[in-house]
Order: C-alpha cells, then sequence, then structure tokens
C-alpha cells in the first residue's frame, strides 16, 4: 500500500512537471512590461474579454493610474456597470453559474503570473504561450483545446482576434504495447476535425510534444501576438502593482547605503588607527 | 535614602543619582566590556543577527495592524497589505526577506562557532542558549509561514503537523491538539497567530538576552581561540587583546551593517521572491483544502532536515540500524565508565530492535521525524563532541578545515534536495548525505583528536590598521 501511494505520488510530480518541462514555452517579450501604451492595451484586453468571468478581485481600479490612465478614463473606458473607480475588479459572473457552465470557478487573476511561475518556467512565459496555444477540437466540450494545458475548461476567448488556425501536434511516447517510441501525428482543420497518423520511430528519439500552427491570416495571427504580448503585460503589473515604484526607490536606496557604507568604512578606519 | 554619587553632570547625573544601574550595565556591556581586538568577518554575524530581529518585530508590529488571522481573509488581507496599504509592500518584502535572512545570518554565526570552537569550555552556556535561539528561530518560521495562507503555507503545516502524529501513542492526538481540527483549518491559523506574533517572540527575546549574558560573563571568543582574560595589563587589570566594545566594535559593526544592508537591500527592491526561494511561487494561490499541490516543498532553511525525513525510508532502516548498531559497537569498546558502557549498548540495542525488529518495530515515519529532530539538536552536544586539543581552526589539522568544508557542502547538498521533488536519485543523495550529516557529529569524538596540531599562541595575532 505505501508503495502504491509513493509510486501514485512520484507520478503525479512527474506529470505535472511534464506539461512544464516537455511544451516547449515560447518567451513573452518582457520589453512590452514597461511601455505604457502595452500596458494599456492589456488593460484594455483585461476589461473587454477576461473580466467576464475572471476576476481580479485584490486589484483596485483606481490602481490603473499606474500605468498612465487618469480616472475618468478608467471610468468611461474600461468598467462596465455601476462600479466605482475605488472598487476591485470583480466578475458578473456567479459562482454556480460558472460551476454549471465551465465545469469549475476561473480563477481570481490578481497574482496569476506569479502563481504560474516555477523553478521550470515563468509564469509569463506560460500564459505568453498558453493564451495563443488554442487550437479547434471538434471532441472537446467547448470545441476548443489548448496545446499547453490540453482538454482545458477555458474555451478560445480571443478567437475571433487571432483568426481561424490549422493546428499539427506531433508526439513522441512509448507505444501502449510495449514496441517502442511512436510517432503520432494529429493534424486538426480549422473546424476541429482530426486526422490522426502513427509511425512507429526509426533510430534514436525523445519522448515529447511538439506543435506547430498554420494560420489563414497570417498577419491577424501575428497581431494577435502582440495584443496578447500586452495582455501579459498587464497581468504581470497586476500581480504586483508596486514593482517599478519599488525599483525606482531601490536604486535611491542602495546609492545613499553606498555613501553610508562609505562613510562607516572611513569612521571605523579613523578609530581603529590607534590600536596597536 | 540618600542620592546615589555621581560622578557624571546633567540629566546623566540626575539620572545616575536615582538609577545607577543604567550607567553600570552601560558599562559592562558596551563601554567596558572588553572584546578581543582581532574580530575577523565571521564575528560580525551576532550583531547582524539582532540587527534582523529588530527588522522583524518592527516590521511585524505594522504588518499585524493589517492582517487579518482568519480563514476566509488571511490571504486577501496579506495582498491588501501589498497593494492598498500605504508602503505596505515594503514592510511586507522588508518581513519576507528579513525571515530568509535571519537563517543566513544564524547559519554563517554557527559556522563562526564551528570554525573557531566557540562553543569550547567555558561558553558551553552561551552555546546551550544560541541552540535553543534556533530552535525557536525554527518554530517562529514554521508558525509564520502558515499566515500568508497560501496553498504552500498551508499544505506545509498539514505536513509538518502530521509528522507529530508518528510518535506512538500520543502521536494523533498531539497532531490535533496543535491544528485545534482535524485538518489545518481557521483554528489552525488563529492559534499560529498567537505562537507567532507573541509567545515564541518573548521567548526569543529572553533567549538572546540570556545568550548575550552568559556571553558578557565569559567573554568572547577569537580566531586564534585564545582566552585574553589570561594576560592581563598589570597596571589597569584589563586584558592586553581586548578592546572596549563601544567605539571599537560599534563603529566596526556599523561598516559591517552597511554591506549587509547593501545585500539585504538589493534582494527586497529588485528580487523579493529570490527565484521562488524566499517567495515561493505556490503561496500565491490561496489556499485549498480540497486541492493538494503536486510538490510540496517547505521554504529553503528547513530543507536540510526535509531531506533527512525524507531519506528515513523502510530501506534504509536497515542501514541505519547496521550504523548504530556499529557505533553502539564502538561505544562499547571505547568507553571507559562501565555504566556508560552497558547503558550504551542496552539503549543501542532497544533502538535496533524498534527499528527493524518485526513485530517491534515503529514506523519508518517515525523514525524520520526522531533523525529530524536529532539532527537540529545534535548541534547541542558540539561542546562534548569536539575533543580536539586546540580550540580554533588555525591551530588544528588541515584536513580538519576539509573536513568542516565538507559537512558544509553536504548540508547545502541536502537542502538542495528538500527544495526538488522526490525521484531516485534525490533518495540516494538524500541518504548519501544523512549518514554523512551524522557521520561527522557521532564520530567527531575520535576524529577531532586525531591529526598534527600546531602550537595555539598566547596572544592573539592581531597587525594595526
Amino acid at each position: 500500500m505505501k508503495k502504491l501511494i509513493a509510486a501514485i505520488c512520484l507520478l503525479a510530480s512527474g506529470t505535472a512537471y511534464a506539461s512544464g518541462a516537455l511544451i516547449h514555452l515560447d518567451t513573452w517579450p518582457e520589453a512590452r512590461g514597461k511601455q505604457l501604451s502595452a500596458l494599456q492595451n492589456g488593460a484594455r484586453t483585461f476589461a473587454n474579454y477576461c473580466l467576464g468571468c475572471h476576476g481580479a478581485n485584490l486589484m483596485r481600479w483606481n490602481r490603473l493610474t499606474a500605468i498612465g490612465l487618469d480616472e475618468r478614463q478608467i471610468r468611461d473606458f474600461l468598467i462596465f456597470g455601476n462600479q466605482k473607480v475605488g472598487d476591485t475588479m470583480s466578475t458578473a459572473m456567479r459562482p454556480a453559474d460558472a460551476k454549471l457552465w465551465f465545469g469549475k470557478v476561473p480563477p481570481d487573476l490578481s497574482v496569476i503570473t506569479r502563481a504560474r511561475t516555477s523553478f521550470e518556467y515563468k509564469g509569463t512565459d506560460y500564459l505568453y504561450t498558453l493564451l495563443r496555444g488554442y487550437y479547434r477540437d471538434a471532441a472537446s466540450p467547448t470545441g476548443w483545446n489548448n496545446v499547453v494545458y490540453p482538454s482545458i475548461a477555458m474555451p478560445h476567448i480571443l478567437w475571433e482576434r487571432q483568426g481561424p488556425r490549422e493546428a499539427t501536434i506531433e508526439k513522441v511516447h512509448q507505444d501502449l504495447g510495449g514496441k517502442g517510441l511512436v510517432r503520432e501525428v494529429s493534424v486538426y482543420d480549422a473546424a476541429g476535425n482530426v486526422a490522426v497518423t502513427r509511425t512507429p520511430v526509426q533510430g534514436p528519439a525523445a519522448e515529447g510534444t511538439v506543435y506547430s500552427f498554420r494560420p489563414a491570416d497570417a498577419a491577424l495571427a501575428r497581431q494577435f501576438d502582440g495584443e496578447v504580448a500586452d495582455l501579459v503585460a498587464y497581468l504581470t503589473f497586476m500581480t504586483d502593482p508596486s514593482a517599478a515604484t519599488r525599483v525606482r526607490i531601490g536604486v535611491w536606496v542602495l546609492l545613499f547605503l553606498g555613501l553610508f557604507t562609505v562613510v562607516a568604512w572611513w569612521l571605523n578606519r579613523e578609530y581603529w588607527k590607534d590600536v596597536k | 535614602m540618600p542620592l546615589h554619587k555621581t560622578e557624571y553632570k546633567g540629566v546623566l547625573g540626575w539620572i545616575d543619582q536615582r538609577m545607577p544601574s543604567v550607567m553600570a550595565e552601560y558599562k559592562k556591556h558596551l563601554s567596558e566590556y572588553y572584546a578581543p581586538k582581532n574580530f575577523n568577518f565571521w564575528y560580525f554575524f551576532g550583531s547582524l543577527a539582532i540587527v534582523v530581529l529588530v527588522i522583524q518585530i518592527a516590521t511585524g508590529i505594522f504588518l499585524t495592524m493589517h492582517y487579518k488571522a482568519d480563514a476566509r481573509h488571511a490571504f486577501e488581507s496579506v495582498e491588501y497589505i501589498m497593494r492598498d496599504v500605504p508602503g505596505g509592500w515594503f514592510i511586507r518584502y522588508m518581513h519576507s526577506t528579513g525571515a530568509s535572512f535571519f537563517f543566513i545570518v544564524v547559519y554563517l554565526h554557527m559556522f563562526r562557532a564551528l570554525l573557531y570552537g566557540s562553543y569550547r569550555t567555558p561558553r558551553e552556556i552561551v552555546w546551550i542558549f544560541g541552540c535553543l535561539i534556533f530552535l525557536a528561530l525554527m518554530g517562529e518560521a514554521f508558525f509564520g509561514y502558515l499566515l500568508p495562507w497560501g496553498q504552500m503555507s498551508y499544505w506545509g503545516a498539514q505536513v509538518i503537523v502530521n509528522l507529530f502524529s508518528a510518535i506512538p501513542l500520543i502521536g494523533p492526538d498531539l497532531s490535533l491538539l496543535i491544528r485545534g481540527d482535524y485538518v489545518v483549518s481557521d483554528a489552525t491559523l488563529n492559534r499560529f497567530f498567537a505562537f507567532h506574533v507573541i509567545a515564541i517572540p518573548l521567548v526569543l527575546v529572553g533567549l538572546v538576552a540570556a545568550h548575550i549574558l552568559a556571553l558578557h560573563d565569559v567573554g568572547s571568543n577569537n580566531p586564534d581561540g585564545v582566552e585574553i582574560k589570561e594576560t592581563l595589563d598589570p597596571r589597569t587589570g584589563k586584558p592586553l587583546d581586548g578592546i572596549p566594545f563601544h567605539p571599537y566594535y560599534t563603529v566596526h559593526d556599523i561598516m559591517g551593517l552597511g554591506v549587509f544592508l547593501i545585500i539585504f537591500f538589493s534582494v527586497l527592491f529588485f528580487f523579493p521572491e529570490m527565484g521562488g526561494y524566499f517567495l515561493e511561487w505556490n503561496n500565491f494561490i490561496a489556499a485549498d483544502p480540497l486541492q493538494t499541490p503536486p510538490h510540496i516543498a517547505p521554504v529553503w532553511y528547513f530543507t536540510p532536515y526535509y531531506s533527512i525525513l525524507r531519506a528515513t525510508t523502510e530501506e534504509f532502516m536497515v542501514v541505519l540500524a547496521a550504523g548504530l548498531a556499529a557505533y553502539v559497537l564502538l561505544l562499547f569498546f571505547t568507553l571507559r565508565n562501565r555504566l556508560a558502557k552497558y547503558a550504551a549498548l542496552l539503549v543501542g540495542a532497544a533502538a535496533v530492535v524498534l527499528m527493524i525488529g518485526g513485530p517491534f518495530k515503529l514506523d519508518p515515519k517515525f523514525w524520520g521525524v526522531v533523525l529530524m529532530g536529532v539532527s537540529v539538536l545534535i548541534f547541542v552536544a558540539l561542546p562534548w563532541l569536539d575533543q580536539s586539543p586546540a580550540r580554533s581552526m588555525r591551530y588544528r589539522p588541515g584536513w580538519h578545515f576539509w573536513l568542516l568544508m565538507a559537512f558544509v557542502v553536504v548540508f547545502l547538498v541536502l537542502g538542495y534536495f528538500g527544495t526538488q521533488p522526490p525521484s531516485p536519485v534525490n533518495e540516494r543523495a538524500s541518504q548519501a548525505g544523512t549518514l554523512a550529516y551524522f557521520g561527522f557529529f557521532l564520530l567527531m569524538p575520535w576524529w577531532s583528536r586525531m591529526g598534527e596540531f600546531k602550537p595555539a599562541p598566547k596572544r592573539v595575532t592581531f597587525a594595526a590598521h
């Protein structure tokens, strides 16, 4: 029994890591996090799309003044309904409805980029890849699936902005019959119909999954990459809204401490110079 | 009663006439406390530990003003401090960074003691109080870690409190008593809050006072391991190699403080999570009693002991029992006292039976808890385990130093594997590390006597600045 539990624990931790280690995550363009226009654009996408289901209950609307918006802009362009600028960004969707519609309550997004970070990958890269990793899958309840998070409960809410795509997912894994490695290529067309081909692997190969997409409108998909990058920039801002202030103050604190230490070093030398 | 006769003027004189102990204590502990003048880098960490303690208490007071010790609000209230309380992020990051730095500073302070034999006669009581401070600090850190009520807080507490249930007979009831509930819950959070903000801090401050009083009775050790009180100035009766703590070491420590604060604030302002080691990523997810995280790891400063706990598997018990049996035989043939000889044999035999003796054996989980506890408490025994003729590493054989460094490496390796998810490599490495860890301490009475010792000097080595 104990061995069984140990084996399950090992397996559970193994698969959790596999989802991180075996799928390649794209790198979120970090420079966006410092551009006010990107952060504002991300805030708009967040308010227009994400906030329909996800709350950000730890974040107040008026904190958006830190990314260059004034309270009138926040009220006029971002807040739907009767919320005040001092309120937190809560969603209108009721948890009971969410459970019924999606099977689970969508997580609060206030600290999501931090919460999704691990020793293996950054939460920003994870979200940047996740939000761009959707493909049509007729077999799933919502009609959508995701390469980063297979069988994800969330549908591709931003699909219109990305346009239809064809997905090719290539998995190399142990054959169930135990006859060595198998390469399984699934091609999903834009309507979510899949064509699967399985071939035994010749020669050495590593287990893992690679994927590629063929968008119907490449320019639109490229533009969408930028929008998601901005959204992730905004989510990162929301995770720790004081981060920019912190770094700015930090530089001055260190300059002061450098000076302090020099004076302390000099004082110490003066006191100790007569000690024989 | 007449006024005390004073040598001071003004306000100080007025106070001294009425409360002479102010200046008497000031002299005893600062201006006329003679410390060896050859302190080096390693002697900064005692005063730095006090600084960090003060940081933790001061920031803790402000956090308590805004924190809600309520399972429904705790997670939110921490983020409320980070976002809505003016300067709250600074106070919170200072407290979370301070927690890790407390352990860094204390570990370096303890390393200094191992390097220069600071626990040796007559400083055993100083050392024992130090070990008790370390224990209290671990308790303080453990209780405090539940308060943000994140996933790691919750499940870490669950794992650690469950350890107590491994104790035979009283275990299950004991862990129930600690939790105040059948699972970690609001009741647990409230009692941990009480322990974290008042019970343990009181104990901690008292122990620190005792540690310093005990130190000032016997005087500080130094990198040469020389007793400065043995060479007094015949004219003044003061140690020739000593120097008043104030102002000489106060200015010295302020310089050290400057360097320390540069490092401390670099972390606080630029890397407050320290790559997931100071603030664990999973702890940004609110505690969910229905969802166990795939990998539960304590914060880095507990991981060496956590590795020792995890290393103690069913199959490792045989190795441990064999090791214990060999050690008991070694004791039996080397101890001179007949009573001690047979007591060791008896206790050892009983332990071996309880470890692997078929129907009499106790769960390996229990032995894991025992080993984890012993790995912390074994530091208390150092003054008696260390039988080296020379106190300071400077006058001990070179390989003693390298053995100590090997121990440090083992400690770090155990710490690293404690942060990682379980794997076969992890298990074997932790087991090898566990054997090395205990081997270092338990064989010390023998190895610390071996090798070529250099003659220790009568006076400290000191080059004028």
